[in-house]
């Protein structure tokens, strides 16, 4: 009986745990965590339409709900290959045994504090995106740390991305339209405050991506100055004084913000026990997996059997991650059937 | 402000700094401008603290003012440099104590040049030979002489008999701390607390009793530089940094400024007299001005040294009134006497800065009346 | 006052704070389009008069929206009313009427009307 196992209970596990279990095979799923839905946990409303996370997440699970083994709170201390496949310890000593084995263990989120010079973790009024999004999501109110709705709120495009110095050089790809979609959302919840984008570039790559921003700037005012932020100032009264580079006026500036959002970028993960390490898989040089070959065999490695898919290998939309997923099902099935019908065993490799 | 988040941070900038046996360099422009200000740190390291550091009177500048001039090629300021090494491995010691800022810088870009490239190395041991026949040992301790006084700086506060406490308000001096810029700038590793947060300052005035202040051009140079201010005409160039720090700082209303660069003190004392003289405006109280000090000096005064032997006869923005509200003993007859006791002079007034007893006498300091001791 | 053969310098920085915006709000009030306007720089690279001179819509609409007056003053008359910007513009931004916008605020300005 042909059984797979799934490292990583994120938006590109449940899907291929989905996918699999209804072409028949036995899916187990384990998930670090203590709940399901990776990152999309992390969501309130998702760009560019802004159609709300949760149900997107319930739709998930319930999709796997009955048809799929699944393991939470278990951290994944080994992985032992014979011919017939994987033999996977979780902690409390027990072993997950599966033909194939799926790795969807995401990304790690770049740590603000390390970009001294932005004062997080120091200064009250700085927050990250990622707390901005946990607070539409609680439905609380925005104010700064004395309680005060903020007049003036600015984003800081590229915290962590495309920097050589925080040891992250690749663009976090997703972030300038979540930029633009947060700012959005902070105008709706506080109408008469000013809210300015300071970016160096403006990705707006993906569908109805271009109509978001020109929404943004027209239907709501927000205001776009492509600038670089080199320090910011705490004033006596908790508001943040900023210096910028006007770029595009090749001026500084210096303006004050009641509040700052960071926008922080994707990184590899790289803490002690992480997967990629612990399986001993070649990363490339950004940090992220090696793909074979982006094209013919993006989701294989040279251990027949052991497939990725999903923020692992990079930045990339809920969008995309789901296609992945998809695709990462049509090819471990037919590795499944390819092994079926060798008695040899002969390992299923691309030609490449 | 959350004053734990730069706690977190200083613990990623910490470096190791000796305690004794060091090898003393000096700075030039720090000997020239306050002169008694190596010899005050000289005194506390010896006298105060009982450790042992060395001289030789045959040891020269860097070079650092010529390097950054552009006068002097990088081959001759290696040179130099191996040489005053050398005069420290004569000695028998192995930790140098740099007076200057722009010299710590130097070194430990020479250093950090030698360790990526070692054919230069190589390449000025043999000059140093051919030109003096020395040899030497790179330093196996570099430090800063503020650095020096940020580690023994408890010890320093164990001994303190005017702290950094207004005696009037009984509340904590309010000081602004500045950094040389080649201090943690260029490597932020080899600077205590790293180069957004500098701590090497911060420590000492905190041990002292004193509260730091901070104001948003903290981190903006002082606009020394060299090679602009060298000519005249240039010198607006270097004034308009320093005036911008000190229109920055004005509203939060400090009682000193403490630097470890004898270049930053220089600026920040004569550039409040120059604007003073050339837009009537002055910092601080009543026209007094911000007094500026360095790191030894300002410990020889809390360690309760004559404050007419540690120089403060050489500022232009005068002392006096912070010595007032600290409670420092002093004689204001004995200020333009010299050490033979001998008239200096006294220097002319200035139109607008108040420097003198009898003025600052008349304005009062911390609204309550003068109380002189002597 | 003593001279010392240099001069102290003045802050290039913008202070964005302390500017005055009104350029920009009379111009936005009168043609709502400028919002569409991002910065692209085809109406400058289109312009007559950015050929001779150091006149450009681009700049002159962020710089109404820094409120950094003294530019604008100095340069906003040069338009021709060609027409090449609005021709160019690929989000069909009305630069025509804002460039007339931002000159009648200009003389407003002059005559102390706002």
């Amino acid at each position: 009986m042909n059984s797979i196992a799934i490292i990583g209970g994120g938006v590109a596990g449940l899907e291929a745990a989905a996918k699999l279990s209804k072409q028949g095979y036995a899916v187990t799923v384990i998930e670090r965590s203590k709940c399901l839905g990776g990152r999309l946990t992390q969501w309130h409303a998702l760009f560019p339409a802004r159609k709300p996370a949760e149900p997107l997440l319930l739709r998930m699970i319930s999709e796997i709900e009955g048809n799929v083994n699944v393991i939470m709170d278990a951290a994944v201390t080994g992985v032992e290959k014979d011919d017939d496949g994987f033999a996977i310890t979780i902690s409390n000593n027990r072993m997950i045994t599966a033909s194939a084995l799926l790795l969807t263990t995401g990304f790690d989120i770049f740590d603000a504090g390390r970009k001294e010079e932005y004062g997080y973790g120091i200064y009250d009024n700085v927050i990250t995106s990622v707390e901005l999004e946990e607070t539409f999501r609680s439905g609380r109110p925005l104010l700064t740390v004395k309680g005060n709705k903020p007049a003036r709120i600015g984003f800081i495009h590229c915290v962590g991305s495309r920097d050589e110095k925080a040891g992250n050089p690749h663009c976090s790809k997703v972030c300038c339209v979540t930029a633009v979609k947060q700012a959005i959302e902070v105008k709706e919840m506080l109408p008469s405050s000013e809210v300015f984008l300071f970016y160096m570039d403006l990705r707006m790559f993906g569908r109805h991506f271009e109509e978001l921003y020109k929404e943004a700037q027209f239907r709501y005012g927000i205001q776009f100055i492509r600038a670089r932020l080199s320090e910011a100032f705490e004033n006596p009264d908790g508001s943040l004084q900023i210096r910028i580079e006007d770029t595009l006026l090749a001026k500084p500036l210096k303006m004050s913000l009641d509040m700052m959002v960071l926008m922080v970028g994707i990184q590899p993960q790289k803490k002690p026990g992480n997967l990629t390490d612990m399986l001993g898989l070649a990363r490339d040089t950004d940090g992220f997996l090696l793909q074979q070959d982006q094209y013919a065999a993006p989701f294989a490695t040279q251990i027949p059997g052991l497939f990725f898919a999903g923020g692992i290998t990079g930045p990339k939309t809920i969008e995309e991650t789901l296609t992945e997923a998809r695709a990462v099902s049509a090819e471990i099935t037919n590795f499944l059937k390819h092994r079926e019908n060798y008695a040899s065993h002969e390992p299923y490799l691309m030609e490449l | 402000m959350k004053q734990e988040g730069k706690k977190k941070l200083w613990q990623e900038y910490q470096k190791e700094i000796a305690t004794n046996n060091f090898f003393y360099v000096r700075s030039c422009v720090r000997q020239n401008f306050f002169p008694a200000a190596e010899q005050t740190f000289l005194r506390i390291m010896r006298e105060s603290l009982g450790k042992t550091v060395r001289e030789n009177p045959g040891h020269t500048t860097c070079t650092g003012i010529g390097y950054h001039c552009d006068v002097v090629p990088f081959n001759t300021t290696m040179t130099v440099i191996a040489r005053q090494f050398a005069l420290m491995t004569e000695a028998g010691l192995e930790n140098l104590a740099v007076s200057c800022i722009t010299s710590f810088g130097l070194y430990t870009e020479i250093i950090e040049t030698w360790k990526h490239f070692p054919e230069t190395e190589a390449k000025t041991r043999e000059y140093l030979r051919k030109a003096t026949g020395r040899e030497f040992s790179i330093p196996t301790n570099l430090a800063h002489a503020s650095d020096i006084l940020y580690k023994l700086r408890h010890e320093v506060a164990a001994r303190a008999v005017y702290p950094l406490v207004n005696q009037t308000t009984g509340k904590p001096l309010r000081v602004v701390e500045h950094i040389g810029c080649h201090y943690s700038k260029m490597f932020p590793h080899k600077g205590v607390g790293g180069a957004e947060y500098p701590y090497v300052l911060a420590g000492l005035v905190e041990a002292l009793g004193g509260e730091i202040v901070d104001y948003p051009e903290r981190r903006h140079c002082c606009g020394f530089g060299f090679r602009q201010y060298v000519v005249r005409a240039n010198r607006g160039y270097s004034l308009s940094c320093s005036k911008k720090k000190f229109d920055s700082m004005e509203p939060y209303k400090p009682d000193l400024i403490i630097t470890n660069c004898p270049g930053c003190p220089y600026f920040l004392d004569r550039w409040q007299y120059v604007i003073s003289e050339m837009q009537g405006k002055t910092y601080g109280e009543n026209g007094h001005g911000i007094p500026v000090f360095t790191y030894e000096e300002l410990a020889g005064l809390v360690l309760g040294y004559d404050p007419w032997d540690i120089g403060l006869q050489t500022h232009q923005v005068s002392a006096e009134p912070l010595m007032i509200k600290m409670g420092v003993r002093f004689d204001p007859e004995k200020k333009y006497q010299g050490k033979n006791g001998v008239n200096m002079g006294r220097p002319k007034k200035p139109s607008h800065l108040r420097i003198d007893m009898d003025e600052i006498q008349q304005t009062p300091v911390t609204g309550y009346p003068i109380q002189m001791t002597i | 006052m003593i001279s010392f053969g240099y001069k102290i310098q003045t802050d290039r920085q913008i202070d964005f704070d302390s500017n005055n915006r009104r350029i920009f709000e009379f111009v936005k009030a009168g043609e709502p389009s400028i919002d569409w306007c991002m910065s692209c720089g085809t109406c400058a690279s289109a312009c007559t008069a950015a050929i001779t001179t150091e006149y450009s819509l681009r700049r002159l609409i962020i710089l109404a929206r820094r409120g950094e007056e003294e530019e604008i003053l100095n340069s906003v008359h040069r338009c021709r009313f060609c027409g090449k910007c609005i021709n160019a513009c690929p989000r069909g931004v009305n630069t025509r009427n804002i460039i007339y916008l931002i000159q009648l605020a200009v003389n407003k300005i002059a005559k102390h009307e706002i």
